[in-house]
């Protein structure tokens, strides 16, 4: 089964060809690098699968369903899960408040007007587990404001992970990390379900061979070159624009 | 637990000397009080929105205005009993919010504020230019206090009327800020692409956000009405808007104690100002720059930052 098939998905920003006939498909359970240099289109593409911007044409398919007009929340509750290249939490609530608007929404209990916040009890057990996950043990009643970036990084996938999506989206997870933080967010990766798909922007060729069963290069875009480590360090074109040859 | 417990200390404390107010201010002290409260539970409303949803709305006048005049014109012009035309006012307030909330929030931000002042204009012009219906600008004086088997016509019985009506929005406004649903609007105020791509339906939560504010506004307007006896398009006036927006950012915004207080002092400052000067807005003017420059999260926010700063110590 295909759990994401983008279908010749083309998108301008007032004349500049942003995405220019993308076409792509993640098979179930593939775990799907896309590199590409700045400017390439990856985060574009990002942002026309989650839905927060709509491609001038093309289809984007999600399990079988078509998904090109709905809404970004509409989709999230068909099992897509995204993070933010630039990090978008909330600063002013608490990482536990945070992680339960996460479990909250996917649970999609509707708005509970006057539901207790103390019915959430029952969440607190998960919230507390994905906060381990995450190397975020201990940081619950913190401001979100308050933590490092590496850690706000890692509340980013925490965030995206809450829901148990079918599908997630990572937009440069480890870029800005140290060393030490890579390796945390790269094992957190490791260990996700392997039944859920990803596909992920990463700009560290390291991160990227080990994560990736399959690479997808993308330059001015379009999508230039598809296949495994070998195949991809082996393509001509894709080392002479992405890996340095001038 | 002892923050909790100084907290519940100081909320009985705060209870038992509303109600023994009228027991130690002279009548006019207490008809200014009774105006606090109705001008608190305005402010509040409009937190709602400002605060802990983040749309800045410069036209929350037209739910307190709109619910005023529903009061006036049902007991004036259909000798409507004045107690059944109070949920008529909050149900008028309401659904003016719900139909006036798909506009607005077609926008955000500044645009935001534009809209939602524009549609309080209508209204106003509305009141203003229908002269046949609502006197114009000279207003609709003679609306009657309801009477519930006893008299509100008298201050003490009136401050406990709007004490007790203000408490009950109080808790429920509480009970709203935190449930899940406020947690929610926080978060929108916080992130609204993060909370749609964490699956909410962020729309829907500001279309109920609105309407509830403009229904808690409704409450405050109705009340207004009755306490001055009168209702005029200045109710509805984008002066009337701008000044709740000063008692929330006064106070201090995201919170519900902080709008109550900026909308106590200012009810407070206005009555002090305007009795010797004729300049009152110019006085709010520069009350709300000094604010923003010295005190950007209100008075509630210079109270957080000197204890924590104590603390620090």
């Amino acid at each position: 089964m295909t759990a994401l098939s983008v279908e010749n998905v083309f998108r301008n920003f007032g004349g500049v060809a942003a995405l220019s006939g993308v076409s792509l498909e993640v098979a179930d359970g593939e775990r799907r690098v896309l590199l590409g240099p700045n400017g390439a289109g990856k985060t574009t593409l990002f942002h026309a699968i989650s839905g927060n911007i709509m491609p001038s044409a093309g289809r984007i398919v999600l399990f079988d369903i078509d998904i090109t007009r709905l809404r970004p929340d509409q989709r999230a509750r068909l099992g897509l899960a995204r993070t933010f290249q630039v990090t978008n939490l909330f600063p002013r609530l608490t990482v536990l408040d945070s992680v339960l608007l996460a479990l909250g929404g996917a649970a999609g209990r509707g708005l509970r007007l006057f539901g207790a916040l103390a019915d959430d009890r029952d969440l607190y057990g998960e919230a507390d587990g994905l906060l381990d996950r995450c190397g975020l043990a201990g940081t619950a009643p913190r401001i979100v404001r308050t933590l490092s970036y590496g850690e706000q990084r890692q509340l980013e996938i925490a965030l995206a992970l809450a829901g148990k999506p079918r599908l997630l989206l990572l937009d440069e997870p480890t870029a800005g990390l140290s060393p030490a933080e890579t390796r945390r967010v790269v094992g957190l990766v490791h260990e996700l379900p392997r039944d859920m798909t990803i596909l992920m922007i990463e700009h560290d060729m390291d991160v990227a061979f080990e994560l990736a069963d399959r690479i997808a290069v993308m330059h001015q875009g379009r999508l230039i070159a598809e296949g495994d480590e070998a195949a991809i360090r082996a393509n001509q074109q894709v080392t002479d624009i992405y890996l340095g040859a001038e | 637990m002892t923050s909790r417990l100084r907290l519940l200390i100081a909320a009985v404390a705060v209870v038992a000397l509303l109600i023994a107010l009228p027991a130690v201010l002279r009548p006019y002290s207490l008809g200014l009080s009774t105006k606090m409260l109705i001008f608190a539970l305005f402010a509040m409303s409009l937190d709602l929105l400002l605060g802990y949803t983040g749309l800045a709305s410069l036209g929350h006048a037209a739910y307190f205005g709109v619910a005023a005049y529903t009061v006036a014109l049902l007991t004036l012009r259909t000798g409507v009993n004045s107690g059944i035309a109070f949920p008529a006012a909050l149900a008028a307030a309401a659904v003016t919010g719900a139909l006036f909330a798909p506009l607005a929030l077609r926008a955000r931000g500044s645009y935001f504020l534009m809209i939602t002042f524009a549609l309080a204009q209508v209204v106003w012009s509305v009141a203003f230019g229908w002269r046949s219906l609502t006197n114009g600008d000279d207003g609709m004086p003679g609306v009657v206090r309801p009477n519930f088997g006893f008299s509100l016509n008298n201050t003490t019985a009136f401050y406990y009327f709007v004490l007790a009506i203000f408490g009950l929005c109080a808790l429920v406004l509480v009970g709203i800020v935190n449930s899940p649903f406020g947690r929610a609007l926080r978060g929108i105020r916080d992130s609204e692409s993060r909370m749609q791509a964490l699956g909410y339906d962020v729309w829907r939560y500001q279309y109920v956000a609105f309407v509830l504010a403009a229904a808690f506004a409704g409450i405050a307007g109705a009340l207004y009405a009755y306490y001055n006896r009168f209702v005029g398009p200045e109710y509805l006036y984008v002066v009337q808007s701008a000044e709740a927006l000063i008692m929330v950012i006064l106070g201090g915004a995201g919170t519900l104690i902080g709008p109550a207080i900026g909308a106590a002092l200012i009810v407070f400052l206005e009555d002090f100002v305007s009795s010797m000067t004729a300049h009152w807005v110019l006085v709010l003017g520069v009350i709300y720059v000094l604010v923003t420059l010295f005190a950007p999260h209100g008075l509630i926010g210079l109270l957080v930052d000197f204890r924590q700063r104590r603390s620090a110590k």
